[in-house]
């Protein structure tokens, strides 16, 4: 089984975004950059499936430009086999992404495409859904448990309110949620074994895909803040304030 | 402007959710039509024909849409998406699992988890785990859209309107349902409840979560937690409000030895009053807090649930 693994450079989940001062977009000047973290999920699934016997190749592919090959190295340090970086400059949306992920799966054909459920940056959960469609395969989202039963890929998937398990004969689409996995440290040898695998190089415009921009960014603020109150004294003062000054409780 | 709204539902009631993205709705366009689709959910669509501002209940109740899968639900909007310039749905786990792949399929580009309207084409949605806030205007004809119900202010209510009877029947091979896990609890659910307690690593260990239970049944409050009490396997991920757990914006919010992590702000900082108990007078929390008590949480919530 080919498992197919798109991963998304982003910036670090440690780094505090800020506003650019035009407030024409967030400030990712000089910013640390990383592999987005639930991508890092999809990354050791796959290579948890490739040890456990199920899988027998590991693909990562990263859209975006030359940078982004930064950690392709990083998922073929962690135990991907291959690397694909798909090169453009453009700004793409979560539907662009889709479909040139479509176009890759027509033609590496992978059994199972494991991606993270969104990105940090634009938090838009939409492409591992939006790739089912355009595959035409099911989808198992949010997974926190994935099996591989003989031709199927049997999915838990967390929902609000519990836990929902499907059933999805392969080809499928899974994308990952926080409890799927703790994904693994590269180690140092296998960061200098990573330099010799193969990383292909596809040009964006080669794929066939309109990558004009639907959604237009008219601006972007900080967010309102919220003023810091007061410190109470004591459990009493509390409650007193609760019921007459907020009077949220009675 | 012609809105479609996907009905938000569970064992055939209606959730909270839906009157507020009809709210939505309805500062969108003035034809707003709601989308029910599931089986033996009559009960949910008789509900949906009560929020005010609904013109037309759409109910597709059939044994493929029993478990709301992506791939039958979505076939179904595409089907009958002909007509209306906006899709709406929660930005619940099922509004998002299914949306994007009508998107897809419709080959528009989706806007997801909106907090604010400004016109039919132009939205605000928070990017970068709620740290920014995005303007962002559609150029499609035709807009599939999420909405962040937590934002919105529920519909009223109205004498009920027409429920129409849909025939579609959209089985499909590439998903099957094997079995739902719900977590069991007497207390509200936590997008919908009108206060909320959460615990944060300071609760210690799971067991302590308990302590919550009496603050709780006092206020008639839904528990919650923060990513760091989940990550270290005090409770259920269910459990986590948070920008990686569920939005929530009740009227009052307790944060009960919570440091305030950014990503446990993104989740809960639009609520209208929050309280914070911490120990730990540095704690972020604090800058965020109505009423801040600087104290050891196991000396206050006894003291706490005594005193409501």
């Amino acid at each position: 089984m080919k498992v197919l693994v798109p991963i998304k450079r982003v910036i670090d989940y440690n780094v505090k975004a800020r506003v650019k001062a035009d407030n024409s977009d967030v400030d990712l000047t000089n910013v640390k950059m990383a592999m987005n973290p639930f991508c890092e999920i999809a990354v050791e699934e796959a290579i948890r499936l490739k040890e456990a016997g199920s899988a027998t190749e590991v693909i990562a592919v990263s859209i975006g430009d030359k940078a982004c090959q930064e950690q392709l190295r990083t998922a073929l340090a962690l135990g991907a086999d291959k690397a694909i970086h798909i090169e453009t400059d453009a700004k793409l949306e979560s539907l662009h992404v889709a479909k040139l992920l479509a176009k890759l799966v027509e033609q590496e054909n992978p059994e199972l495409v494991i991606l993270g459920k969104q990105s940090i940056d634009a938090d838009n959960n939409q492409t591992g859904q939006m790739l089912g469609a355009l595959t035409k395969r099911g989808q198992g989202t949010f997974a926190s448990k994935l099996v591989i039963e003989g031709e199927n890929a049997v999915v838990t998937r967390e929902v609000d309110g519990g836990l929902q398990t499907v059933s999805l004969p392969l080809p499928a689409i899974v994308t990952t949620d926080l409890r799927l996995n703790e994904p693994r440290y590269a180690t140092l040898p296998n960061i200098m074994k990573a330099k010799r695998k193969p990383l292909d190089v596809i040009a964006a415009d080669t794929l066939g895909v309109d990558l004009a921009p639907r959604v237009e960014l008219v601006k972007v603020e900080e967010p309102a803040k919220r003023e810091a109150g007061v410190i109470v004294e004591s459990v009493e003062e509390l409650v007193t304030k609760l019921k007459t000054e907020a009077k949220v409780i009675s | 402007m012609s809105v479609l709204v996907i009905a938000e539902h569970e064992n055939g009631v209606l959730k909270p959710e839906t009157a507020k993205v009809v709210s939505a709705a309805v500062k969108i366009g003035s034809q707003v039509d709601v989308l029910v689709a599931g089986h033996n959910v009559a009960g949910a669509a008789d509900s949906v024909a009560s929020i005010a501002g609904v013109n037309v209940v759409k109910l597709a109740d059939n044994a493929s849409f029993e478990h709301q899968l992506a791939e039958s639900t979505a076939d179904l909007i595409v089907e009958i998406a002909g007509g209306y310039s906006h899709i709406l749905a929660s930005a619940s786990t099922t509004g998002k699992n299914i949306l994007p792949r009508v998107a897809a399929l419709l080959d528009k580009s989706q806007i997801s988890e909106i907090v604010d309207v400004i016109d039919a084409d132009t939205f605000k949605r928070p990017i970068y785990a709620g740290n920014a806030i995005a303007t962002v205007k559609s150029l499609e004809s035709q807009k599939v859209i999420t909405v962040r119900a937590s934002a919105f202010d529920a519909a009223a209510e109205q004498a009920p309107v027409a429920v129409e009877s849909l025939s579609n029947d959209n089985a499909n091979t590439l998903s099957s349902f094997v079995g739902v896990e719900q977590t069991e609890s007497e207390r509200p659910e936590l997008t919908a409840a009108p206060v909320i307690i959460s615990g944060g690593r300071g609760m210690q260990n799971g067991e302590n979560f308990a302590l919550l239970n009496g603050v709780a049944d006092k206020l008639g409050a839904a528990i919650g937690a923060s990513r760091a009490a989940v990550d270290a396997g005090f409770v259920p991920n269910d459990m986590q409000v948070g920008q990686t757990g569920k939005i929530v914006a009740p009227d009052l919010y307790i944060a009960v030895g919570i440091s305030g992590a950014i990503q446990h702000l993104a989740g809960m900082k639009d609520s209208k009053i929050i309280v914070a108990i911490n120990k730990d007078p540095e704690a972020p929390i604090f800058q965020v807090a109505d009423y801040g008590l600087v104290a050891d949480l196991f000396d206050v919530l006894p003291e706490l649930e005594q005193a409501l």
